[in-house]
């Protein structure tokens, strides 16, 4: 009963929210053409760029626990992306062949495969947590920065270090390594981010996320970015929330990198370079630092706009507007879309006392 | 036994000494005044014993037990807790979410509690707003519990940062110029509210305070320092005739 009565409450918790993403969900089933009740509007092409825009989403959310959220300055994410997009497609392609598999062990090899990737992520964002997160501001940005081109350039030369490997006498390893081919790019990942699947993923992203904000854990965080002197001396151990902080976020840019390995089909390290951090930074501030709204609106709308422009022929001057659009906003509203504001379904009810 | 205990504090900055060998005790349930010209070491007295620096030699005990150089959340955690000269509260942040960070380190449910929001996680979070709305009505700050807390003008938010300091459910207070841009008005109400909370909670008080006024009104014992050395100490009337404390605000 009483499981019953707990699932109960957590499905009255979200009715909203579930509305509305199911929605959302069936409007695109109706224009992908899988229920053909309306013209195909959306082509495959679409659809990708849905996927993008939707692992843009997790990116730029987790972005914002530690920048809009916990007030630190990471501008390194493409790092854990990396990681993540590598870490899944040597499961699903080095180490299994999910091409070949039936239906229900690939999706399940998957999932693991994107746990996994979230999970070295996060082992990376603790690593470098650790040592750096003592430094503040433009001293983080440096390191964070320094890391997300070391982990490109680490795996930009894996024939190397299989060669060193292969020296040493590791030569199992140093096969495995050589596989990762990084100069070159990893192809052949098996078209495995459905549609379905990235959007749910998305989904329960943004929920844990929003969940951990609003909860005893999330606002010891939002105590640092307030004033970080005065919440250590409200008893809250601010190291280990900055790290807690870092990991989860890197957790989650790890579960977006191996969503976009299979997007994509085709890594190559130049895919998360410094540029690709910028661009979420940008998705960030544009939105709104501490704002989850703001984060999903701004990932969605700058993903396709380009898109768009392109679209209806503007290609040309595609550069031009993407830029001046930011440059207008931060002069207009330089706190983002949304501030720190969030629809209100986004926020949790909390019972009021009086 | 006394509930905190200086011995021979010292913090050296290089070649300055903030605070040199800085002795005292004080008893559970006192009011103790710090006082003494701009300068003279005594907020970095109270940063040396909230863990924000380090003691450079001595050491300080708090209930008998050693609490020198260990990191502030900890010494918050052992049940001292303080406020600042210039007022650091969460400014975007509610004034119900300010006081509900200080229960933060005696909530006990998980991270994935949270995530899941389960049975812990509602009732920990109800009891938590429950009780931060008491204090709350206590500080007559209900009104506000929604606002963010930068919204509130001055003395509330001092109030605020005190309220928020109680929450933290401390043996020792220390108050770092609690009347400070305060109005007289506003003064004497801080003076009676903090006599209110000190009989309420059973709690000790140190406190810095330029206030003269305020400081001879409220506290039992004053101690008070010059260049980082303490001059003089006893009741207020004997420190208002010590010729050492007159010498160090007028001048010879």
């Amino acid at each position: 009963m009483k499981i019953i009565k707990n699932i109960f409450n957590l499905i009255k918790g979200y009715y909203k929210f579930i509305l509305i993403t199911a929605l959302i969900y069936l409007l695109f089933q109706i224009f992908n053409g899988s229920i053909p009740i309306a013209p195909r509007l959306l082509t495959r092409y679409y659809m990708q760029i849905i996927m993008f825009a939707l692992i843009n989403i997790i990116m730029t959310v987790s972005l914002n626990l530690i920048n809009g959220f916990t007030g630190q300055f990471s501008i390194g994410h493409a790092g854990f992306m990396c990681i993540g997009a590598y870490t899944s497609a040597y499961f699903t392609t080095i180490l299994f062949k999910a091409a070949e598999m039936a239906y229900f062990p690939q999706l399940a090899l998957f999932i693991f495969s994107l746990i996994m990737g979230g999970l070295m992520a996060a082992f990376a964002g603790y690593l470098i947590g650790l040592p750096t997160l003592k430094l503040r501001g433009d001293y983080l940005a440096i390191v964070t920065l320094a890391f997300g081109e070391v982990i490109r350039s680490i795996v930009r030369s894996s024939d190397e270090i299989a060669a060193f490997l292969n020296q040493i006498g590791l030569v199992k390893f140093s096969e495995t390594i050589a596989k990762i081919s990084g100069p070159r790019g990893l192809s052949t990942i098996p078209n495995l981010s459905k549609f379905w699947l990235v959007y749910l993923i998305t989904i329960l992203s943004v929920i844990i996320m929003r969940n951990f904000i609003y909860s005893t854990h999330g606002r010891a965080c939002l105590s640092i970015r307030e004033n970080d002197v005065a919440a250590e001396t409200m008893g809250i151990d601010t190291t280990r929330y900055k790290i807690i902080a870092f990991s989860l976020s890197a957790f989650f840019a790890g579960v977006g990198g191996g969503l976009f390995a299979h997007v994509l089909r085709f890594i190559h390290p130049n895919n998360f370079s410094f540029i690709k951090s910028i661009d979420y930074l940008i998705f960030l501030y544009a939105g709104g630092m501490g704002s989850i709204t703001g984060s999903i609106l701004a990932a969605t709308g700058l993903t396709i706009l380009p898109e768009f422009l392109r679209m209806i022929n503007f290609q040309q001057w595609r550069m031009v507007v993407y830029p001046l659009l930011l440059i207008i906003l931060m002069l207009r509203k330089p706190s983002g879309i949304f501030g720190n504001r969030e629809f209100s379904f986004l926020i949790p009810k909390r019972k009021e006392a009086s | 036994m006394a509930i905190l205990e200086l011995k021979d504090m010292c913090c050296y900055f290089g070649g300055l000494k903030a605070v040199d060998k800085f002795n005292t005790k004080i008893k559970k349930g006192e009011l103790v005044g710090l006082i003494g010209p701009n300068g003279a070491g005594k907020t970095t007295v109270f940063n040396v014993i909230t863990g924000i620096y380090p003691p450079t030699s001595g050491e300080i005990f708090f209930q008998g037990e050693h609490i020198g150089g260990l990191p502030s959340h900890k010494i918050t955690k052992k049940g001292i807790v303080r406020t600042f000269q210039n007022i650091r509260i969460f400014p975007t942040l509610t004034v119900l979410e300010n006081i509900i960070i200080a229960y933060h380190f005696r909530a006990h449910y998980s991270i994935l509690s949270g995530i899941l929001r389960d049975g812990n996680f509602h009732q920990e979070e109800e009891e938590m707003s429950k009780k931060a709305m008491e204090l709350l009505h206590l500080f007559d700050l209900h009104t506000y519990y929604k606002n963010p807390a930068g919204s509130l003008p001055y003395g509330e938010q001092r109030k605020l940062e005190i309220a928020r300091a109680l929450a933290t459910e401390p043996e020792i207070v220390l108050l770092d110029e609690p009347a400070a841009g305060m109005n007289p008005y506003e003064t004497i109400k801080l003076m009676e509210l903090i006599k209110q909370v000190k009989g309420k909670y059973n709690l000790t008080i140190f406190l810095i305070e330029h206030h003269m006024q305020f400081v001879m009104g409220i506290c039992e014992r004053i101690m008070v320092m010059d260049f980082g050395v303490q001059i003089a100490k006893g009741t207020p009337l004997e420190i208002q005739k010590n010729p050492k404390v007159i010498r160090a605000y007028l001048g010879e």
